[in-house]
């Protein structure tokens, strides 16, 4: 049985007008750091959402468990752990489990049981299949076949870390000061079409993908349609779990690169591609061909990320805002400019992205430390 | 005017919601104060609105959304960027941003200034109008995202591409669709696809000058730059071809 007070609006302000808040901070050096700053820097846009749900997602989390799949569970009943651990020890080797720690938080209500599990697959069991095929499928069968468990975080060395409340209340809750990583992304939810539920809160997962979106995805029907083709079945009631499959259907099975992907989910407009080169032309119009179902509509800001990289883009037009700060190898992305100056007040730049054009930063292509160019410096010139 | 009218008030904004941030601005206007100063802005929103006075409030920091919202007499100068919506229906007063701005600048202001130093986000300008003696006016030093001067029913808006390179162009595209009043002035470049279907391009008149003389002072004044050195480029001037360019659109 479903509760409902878990996925209903406790607080009746349904027409309170807002938006999301999403943030994202990234040491391109890969120096592990405290998520105390981007607590801060999401808290700043409390108002943005209504306390219907915020998370965190964190990279290179597990030093002590790098190499297994740490898949992070939520439980609505005692049935729905029995059952989901049954299936794990049927299904993987189970190196270690735990409860995930939290502390009593005044607002957090009714929370699920959440735990984690660090996991590997022998090769017996993926028969064939990539490990990482293997464990997709595996999260799919959790999520639409056991009743009562989500597997909501399934990557190495990465975790995700939601539920409903403010997300500074989510990171109290679960402790999350006791954490480092060197990239870690936010986001503080204003539901707009969805129920507020625990497996509803951003960011959304799977394997080492995650994604904290403001928007709505109008194309979410289609999107959904097409990725079970692959294998992809939607469990969370959220327009935000298709770009999380999508992501990873598109850069890991696919082995797009993100300037491609950006041109999928955001692609050019068909004016502007007549415009382009012949070459270019031809590349994009197949890929709104190939991938047309994957373009996303709707008004959205999403901050992608996975080991080594935070990716940060807007839809075609703009519809939702996104500024991006640099200083020395880290890299901000964040809904408000200021969030990023509470936590860096002396950023060597900052600026606002053109709509598509994806900001990346990569560990593999570390950002160098500049000549301090200001934004603000007065350097423009006539 | 009393001498301690004249002295800036000081306000550190650390920790303060917005809120409790404007109404500490309330409460001081209300006092009779005449300038105030803003330490450690963060995010706030909605400064200056209801304030209903031309007081001088200088902002240090980055303040948030909806800057001068209904703003209606008071001058804000901002040492810093500034966030989204700065101007919003504002009616009269002026805001000088020392940075950047974000996305719709200005929008559906009916009066008053803004001066931006640097680059706006998308959709700057959208939907100002001017009524009898209102006429408001965003001044831009940088360049803009798309969507510049988007469904625009009145006012003045001036681009001025201050830090677009010899022969670079403006790179936004459908500037002023949906126009249907007002004028856009650019300075410095674009292609015709840039420019949204309802808008026409015409060479300046005299009153044109008269009105970038004016304007362009203001922001060479505000920002030290040589106005003179400014204007000797050429402008363009952009209006609305149609009065109701969707008038027939719902009629059968």
């Amino acid at each position: 049985m479903k509760d409902l007070s878990k996925v209903n609006n406790p607080y009746g302000d349904d027409k309170v007008i807002d938006a999301c808040s999403i943030f994202g901070m990234m040491d391109t050096a890969g120096r592990r750091f405290p998520g105390k700053d981007i607590v801060r820097a999401i808290a700043n846009m409390h108002i943005r959402g209504n306390g219907l749900g915020g998370g965190f997602a964190v990279y290179g989390l597990y030093p002590q468990y790098a190499d297994q799949y740490a898949f992070h569970i939520m439980y609505l009943s005692r049935e729905g752990k029995s059952e989901v651990e049954a299936f794990i020890k049927q299904r993987f080797r189970l190196l270690h489990a735990e409860e995930v720690p939290t502390q009593p938080t005044p607002a957090i209500v009714n929370p699920p049981l959440v735990w984690r599990y660090f996991l590997e697959v022998e090769p017996q069991q993926c028969d064939g299949q990539s490990q990482d095929n293997y464990v997709v499928d595996r999260v799919m069968e959790v999520n639409t076949k056991i009743e009562d468990a989500f597997v909501f975080s399934s990557g190495k060395d990465m975790a995700v870390f939601k539920g409903v409340g403010y997300p500074e209340e989510i990171a109290e809750y679960f402790r999350l000061e006791q954490y480092e990583g060197y990239l870690w992304t936010a986001h503080g939810r204003f539901p707009t079409n969805t129920p507020g539920w625990w497996g509803g809160a951003h960011p959304f997962n799977i394997l080492d993908w995650t994604v904290v979106h403001n928007g709505e995805i109008s194309s979410y029907g289609i999107n959904r349609r097409y990725l079970e083709q692959f294998g992809y079945h939607c469990a969370m009631h959220t327009d935000t779990e298709v770009i999380a499959y999508a992501i990873d259907l598109l850069m890991r099975r696919h082995s797009l690169p993100i300037e491609i992907v950006a041109k999928i989910l955001a692609p050019s407009f068909w004016s502007a591609i007549e415009r382009r080169p012949p070459a270019e032309q031809e590349l994009l119009r197949t890929l709104r061909q190939v991938y047309g179902s994957l373009l996303l509509n709707g008004p959205f800001t999403i901050i992608i990320a996975h080991h080594g990289e935070m990716i940060g883009f807007t839809d075609r037009i703009r519809l939702r805002p996104l500024t991006v700060g640099v200083k020395g190898p880290v890299l901000y992305l964040s809904s408000e400019e200021s969030a990023i100056r509470l936590v860096c007040p002396d950023l060597d730049r900052a600026w606002i992205p053109t709509g598509g054009e994806p900001i990346v930063g990569s560990l593999e292509r570390p950002l160098v430390p500049q000549e301090v160019e200001v934004a603000g410096g007065g350097n423009i010139r006539c | 005017m009393t001498k301690k009218a004249n002295r800036a008030v000081k306000i550190d904004a650390s920790g303060l919601l917005y809120r409790e941030l404007n109404a500490r601005l309330r409460e001081v206007v209300s006092n009779g104060t005449q300038r105030i100063e803003l330490r450690n802005v963060c995010g706030q929103r909605y400064i200056g609105t209801d304030l209903g006075r031309p007081v001088e409030i200088e902002i240090f920091g980055t303040p948030g959304n909806d800057l001068g919202a209904f703003m209606d007499g008071p001058r804000i100068t901002v040492r810093g960027n500034a966030q989204d919506g700065c101007g919003n229906t504002m009616n009269n007063g002026e805001i000088i941003v020392h940075g950047h701005a974000g996305d719709i600048s200005g929008l559906s202001a009916r009066g008053g200034k803004i001066f931006v130093r640097e680059d706006v986000g998308y959709r700057a300008g959208i939907h100002m109008k001017e009524y009898q003696d209102r006429r408001p006016a965003l001044v831009i030093g940088g360049t803009a995202q798309d969507f510049l001067g988007e469904y625009m029913a009145g006012g003045i808006l001036i681009l001025l591409g201050l830090n677009l390179k010899e022969g670079e162009h403006h790179k936004a595209n459908y500037i002023g669709t949906g126009m249907h009043g007002g004028i856009i002035y650019l300075r410095g470049s674009v292609e015709a696809f840039q420019l949204g279907k309802e808008v026409g391009v015409a060479e300046l008149e005299e009153k044109d000058h008269q009105t970038l003389q004016g304007f362009v002072g203001e922001f060479a004044a505000h920002f030290g730059y040589d106005a003179q050195a400014i204007l000797k480029h050429r402008f363009t001037k952009l209006f609305p071809l149609w009065i109701r360019p969707y008038g027939r659109l719902y009629a059968y």
